[in-house]
């Protein structure tokens, strides 16, 4: 399969399963969504647990809050990151809140699916990175699978999670793994060990992360799409880094990130989002307040630059494979 | 400093009129006398009462009118009476009464400092009392800061209330939020938030499940006038109309947002039941402090949405007699004038006047309540305060902070709790 593939077989599993989960979303239900993540699930399932909606995303994530409320497990799509900026406020203040404010009286277990990330010429408004809005918000968990075989079993984990998840897509890996290289024909998930998706049930729990590469030289922490374009340029460079795909970034996994800097001594972190107060911030602290005295250069991180998303500069400012070499050369210097 | 377009200050322009931009002004500020000529008030029994599943387009009218009931003299006139029996009009008299005597007491705890905040409803009791009477008790209110009179009328406990007030260890929301902000699931009250109008489109849902579900609940929501201009109105709006979702939207247009008058949410060019015509939603205006209009067209609502003929948008014309909230003081933007000068009267002092003009009610019978009530909110009082009150120690364990964030505590949360224990721990606290 792949992610889209996967991606549908989870909400098919889930919503046969629990006749509780519903999905919604602008040109989700009878087109099976701009990207077919729903295709034909309408059709299996019916209107009353798959529809269309209008296009505000306040009112869905808002309508999602009370269809929790009175007992369902609402999966909204916001149809791309960028535009899921009008709901904040009921993600914010609504979603992640209602169980701490009402003791637990109300929940919201709504799974929020948005497809993310740059790589497409998507330009200002289709490439967006918001995680570290999301994880700066206590009552929400983040997730970001990087194969299509995660993307299934963490979104089953998260629909079934009690908490109100955001289920962050990286677009450009939807058809195939992106290594960076974008002047190369684009390849497919097909061959791919972990596009061998199971049919069936499965799940991946929220809060683990996989080492893609074991190794000894230095720990290199990224998400999503940069998993691929790490992994590429470290086969290229030779260099025997541990990868971490951190698959949650709220509950991260701590112990995971905090053995591994421990046995390399460098680390460096790899994301597509803007870096002032992204989420690389918070790895760099947490790596530095408990692995300082194992560290033997500094941490770097290798992210978007803090400008919108450009579309005709794209690669340059994507963090793509000359950055992170660059970055893995000088903390490999010291 | 030169403009492309030439449209330099003090230039010559071209030969059209300046434009002006309009701010809305109230009728009366501080000083002035109260002004409500603009008011259109027809008279009770004028409107007409449609079939509850008429078509939105045919009831248009409905939107601009003022369903009224009681009449000046007391009397019950016209098609909206719901013509109650003389045992359910001297409950919801007894209900309004006994929500006035709690926000009193309430009120007055803020000003001894046993707790941060308060917020009335005086003035706008029949909103909340005749709604919550009208509908089935297993249907879902989604509130706003101002219908505490929902709970009182599902007879919920006042130190239960008064606990969240207090912040104390009885507080079943365990002192995390803002007194008033109430959370009662058992009595389909539904958790309170400060965001303005997100409670819109959450009710909407609600009712949307419940249809999907096939259930035969329906849902009832309440915004202020001031919150119709948030986005949320008009993305509940889209959705209820869209799906026909089984949902009461409640707007309690009672003049004022804090200090801002109702013309900053567009009350000069139109009324707010008239939101309901765009939308293609039934839209009925009626006479906030007339409990008995109040209770005909909340029961006119549920009927419709039961009916499965869709949602409705009732504007309740109203007004709020007090301050904002403790933290408020109207007499410095608004005329004091203003609250006795309220043409719709008092909605107490109106269902007492009718009581008394059916012969089952007296004055000595409603003077002995209103002593009864005080006593009975004084020892709920004095119950709740034995679980404390804000600041004087009896609160929750501090670890409790930490818990409910998530369903399950994750390890940087179980950290930060471990911290802050021993950091108060090595303070020797």
């Amino acid at each position: 399969m792949n992610m889209i593939q996967a991606i549908n077989s989870a909400l098919d599993v889930m919503m046969d399963r629990d006749p509780d989960v519903v999905v919604m979303g602008e040109d989700v239900g009878y087109f099976g969504g701009v990207f077919r993540a729903t295709a034909g699930l309408q059709q299996k399932y019916g209107k009353n647990r798959v529809f269309d909606t209008p296009i505000t995303e306040c009112g869905i994530i808002g309508v999602a809050v009370g269809m929790g409320a009175y007992g369902l497990r609402p999966v909204p799509e916001i149809q791309f990151a960028d535009y899921i900026y009008p709901a904040l406020d009921q993600l914010v203040s609504e979603a992640a809140r209602l169980r701490y404010r009402s003791a637990g009286e109300f929940v919201s277990p709504m799974t929020v699916r948005s497809p993310f990330g740059g790589g497409i010429f998507g330009g200002q408004t289709h490439s967006q990175s918001p995680e570290g809005i999301f994880t700066h918000v206590s009552g929400v968990k983040t997730v970001i699978p990087s194969t299509p075989y995660d993307a299934k079993g963490l979104l089953i984990a998260a629909i079934e999670d009690n908490d109100p998840t955001i289920f962050f897509e990286p677009k450009r890996i939807y058809n195939g793994p992106f290594d960076g290289h974008y002047d190369t024909p684009a390849k497919s998930w097909a061959g791919h060990a972990q596009a061998q998706v199971p049919q069936g049930y499965y799940r991946i729990p929220l809060g683990k992360a996989r080492t893609t590469r074991a190794g000894e030289a230095l720990t290199i922490l990224c998400y999503g799409t940069m998993v691929h374009v790490v992994e590429n340029t470290v086969a290229a460079m030779g260099v025997d880094a541990e990868i971490i795909d951190l698959r949650t970034l709220v509950p991260l996994d701590i112990e995971a990130i905090e053995a591994s800097v421990r046995k390399t001594g460098r680390c460096l972190i790899v994301h597509e989002a803007t870096r002032t107060s992204g989420f690389g911030a918070e790895l760099l602290a947490q790596v530095q307040e408990r692995c300082f005295y194992h560290l033997e250069a500094p941490i770097e991180r290798v992210t978007g630059f803090d400008t919108p998303y450009p579309h005709s500069l794209e690669w340059a400012y994507f963090p793509g494979p000359v950055r992170i070499r660059e970055a893995i050369t000088k903390i490999m210097k010291d | 400093m030169s403009d492309p377009l030439g449209s330099v200050e003090g230039q010559a322009r071209r030969n059209l009129p300046s434009l002006k931009l309009h701010v809305p002004e109230p009728p009366a500020r501080p000083g002035e006398a109260a002004d409500f000529t603009h008011f259109d008030i027809p008279a009770a029994g004028a409107q007409p009462r449609p079939d509850e599943t008429a078509q939105p387009a045919d009831m248009r009218d409905m939107a601009y009118g003022l369903v009224r009931v009681l009449d000046d003299g007391g009397q019950a006139v016209g098609p909206w009476d719901p013509r109650l029996p003389a045992e359910t009009l001297l409950k919801m008299l007894r209900y309004m009464a006994l929500t006035r005597a709690f926000d009193a007491r309430m009120f007055r705890a803020q000003r001894q400092g046993k707790t941060s905040f308060y917020m009335k409803s005086t003035g706008e009791e029949a909103v909340s009392i005749g709604a919550a009477m009208a509908l089935s008790r297993d249907d879902m209110c989604f509130p706003s800061y101002r219908q505490q009179g929902i709970l009182i009328a599902r007879d919920w406990s006042l130190v239960d209330m008064m606990n969240q007030i207090y912040s104390n260890k009885g507080d079943r929301m365990k002192g995390r939020q803002l007194p008033i902000m109430y959370s009662a699931r058992e009595a389909g009250f539904f958790s309170i938030s400060g965001n303005l109008t997100t409670q819109y489109p959450q009710a909407v849902g609600w009712a949307m499940a419940s249809a999907a579900k096939g259930d035969t609940r329906i849902a009832v929501t309440w915004c202020g006038e001031g919150s119709t201009a948030e986005g949320d109105f008009h993305s509940a709006c889209t959705f209820a109309s869209v799906y026909r979702a089984p949902v009461i939207m409640n707007v309690v247009n009672n003049q004022w947002a804090i200090s801002s008058f109702s013309g900053f949410a567009g009350a000069e060019a139109t009324t707010f039941a008239a939101r309901a015509v765009g939308y293609g939603i039934a839209g009925l205006r009626v006479d906030g402090n007339d409990v008995l209009a109040v209770y005909a067209a909340t029961r006119w609502a549920a009927d419709r949405a039961r009916a499965n003929a869709g949602p409705t948008l009732i504007e309740h014309f109203t007004y709020r007699v007090e301050g904002h909230s403790t933290s408020d003081d109207p007499s410095a933007y608004r005329s004091a004038e203003e609250s006795s000068q309220w043409p719709l009267g008092d909605p107490i002092a109106r269902l007492k006047a009718h009581c008394i003009a059916l012969g089952i009610w007296d004055d000595d019978r409603h003077a002995a309540m209103d002593k009864e009530l005080a006593e009975h909110v004084r020892d709920a009082a004095r119950e709740a305060e034995k679980n404390g009150i804000l600041g004087h120690g009896l609160h929750h364990p501090m670890e409790s902070m930490f818990e409910d964030v998530f369903e399950e505590m994750p390890w940087h949360l179980e950290e930060q709790k471990q911290q802050m224990l021993d950091e108060w721990k090595a303070a020797g606290l």
